[in-house]
């Protein structure tokens, strides 16, 4: 940047940064609607003017380090894009104004120009912004909720007989949709017995252990009760290594097996039909 | 060998991104799917702890190699970093059940039994640093 530009910004800093804050406060008001958590605005304000300054003052790869280090926490909290375009536009907008006393008429001139053209680009740039991230944020949703739909099913095969194939990694806010389902779907199809098939879940780690513990310990308070199926025999070594005891929890090898114990245990068995040699269990 | 890859632990989906990392890098030193799922579950567990206790920090998977007289033997090392709380009474933490979060307090002394190796160092305000390594037999 040209050296004297770097001057004014830094010669006129307090100045600059409370007009900015002024600023920023009425795009908080009208651009966003007050939709921002007002004590976030204020820290992400503070950070986003002092990561502002230091991009004058350091070397490029150590602003570029700042930078990507606020947006990395902004985006972690789910702050908006336009707060950033919007923040350093009324930046540029002030720096400008604040430049203008500073230069001859002819460039003064020409400095409006800019300015004009400038608000016109800005205001498509916000539109481009919005509208792209309204349509990342609406896929997401849907993703999400169809993700929800598919984590953990709980399926009704027989009377009183229901299954939750588990399919993928188990993270807490799983963990609860498990925990949920269960207790909703045993009382709404009347299980007395689940079965939890874990073959597809990658890694059993203490947490989802305790988690199907928890879960467990539930569904017996409902009156039903759990079997764990589809334990693959290295996931069966890794439990045994974490010292976890599932001895007193009942579990079965395969799901058929599993479903073979769950109708014992309300009396029923699958028997084959006289001339039904074609069909196995 | 110089694979090496750093994983971010901040969120969930950093836990299972290093689970990831270390699967594959088990798989290319040639680690069978019992060990595969030894090394997955440790780092599924320093990871989760360091989102737990102390926010973020970072997981290292990297190939060793150590040679003793002729033999040369290749493993896998698990280094789990953070600059979180640290840990008061290690001594504590590697008993079975000992946990102040709820958990089942089996993460620690379960990564130490599915490791070869293991080593705590921890700074009480200061961080945790975890290493562990799996030797290919
Ligand atoms: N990276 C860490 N930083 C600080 N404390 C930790 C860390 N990792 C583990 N701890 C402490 O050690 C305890 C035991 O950990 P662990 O064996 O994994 O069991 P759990 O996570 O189920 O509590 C935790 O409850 C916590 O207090
Ligand atoms: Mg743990």
């Amino acid at each position: 940047m040209h050296s004297s530009v770097v001057q004014a910004i830094n010669d006129h800093q307090e100045q600059l940064v409370s007009k900015w804050k002024e600023e920023m406060a009425r795009v908080q008001e009208e651009y966003f609607e007050n939709s921002l958590p007002d004590d976030l605005v204020f820290t992400n304000n503070e950070e986003f003017i002092d990561v502002l300054y230091s991009s004058v003052r350091l070397e490029r790869s150590e602003a570029e380090g700042k930078i990507k280090h606020f947006a990395e926490r902004l985006i972690q909290t789910d702050w908006p894009l336009s707060y950033f375009t919007q923040g350093m536009q009324v930046f540029r907008r002030i720096v400008t104004a604040y430049i203008v006393p500073y230069i001859n008429n002819a460039e003064r001139d020409s400095v409006r120009l800019i300015v004009e053209v400038e608000e016109w680009v800005d205001a498509i740039v916000n539109q481009l912004v919005d509208d792209y991230s309204d349509s990342w944020i609406k896929t997401l949703e849907l993703q999400q909720m169809a993700l929800n739909e598919l984590s953990a099913p709980l399926i009704p095969v027989f009377e009183k007989v229901s299954v939750m194939p588990l399919i993928g990694a188990i993270d807490t806010e799983r963990a609860k949709l498990i925990m949920e389902n269960l207790l909703d779907g045993i009382i709404q199809h009347r299980s007395q017995v689940v079965l939890i098939d874990i073959t597809g879940v990658p890694v059993v780690d203490t947490m989802v252990a305790n988690h199907i513990i928890q879960a467990s310990k539930a569904v017996r308070l409902v009156g039903a009760e759990c079997i764990l199926v589809g334990i693959r025999p290295e996931i069966a070594q890794t439990i045994v290594n974490l010292g976890i005891d599932l001895s007193t929890f009942p579990t079965k090898s395969s799901l058929r097996k599993g479903i073979e114990s769950a109708l014992e245990l309300t009396q029923r068995k699958m028997v084959q039909i006289e001339n039904g040699a074609e069909w196995r269990a | 060998m110089s694979i090496q890859s750093s994983v971010e632990v901040q969120t969930e989906w950093g836990i299972v991104s290093a689970r990831q990392a270390g699967r594959n890098l088990a798989k290319e030193i040639g680690f069978g799917g019992v060990d595969q799922a030894r090394i997955t579950t440790a780092i599924s567990e320093l990871a989760r702890n360091i989102y737990l206790y102390a926010e973020k920090g970072e997981i290292v998977i990297e190939a060793v190699e150590e040679t003793r007289g002729t033999q040369k033997k290749k493993g896998i090392k698990i280094t789990a970093k953070d600059r979180g709380p640290g840990i008061k009474n290690i001594r504590e933490v590697m008993e079975d059940g000992y946990t102040t979060s709820g958990g089942l307090g089996a993460g620690l002394p379960g990564v130490r039994r599915l490791m070869d190796d293991f080593d705590v160092d921890s700074v009480m305000e200061e961080g945790t640093t975890i290493t562990a390594i799996k030797w290919l037999r």
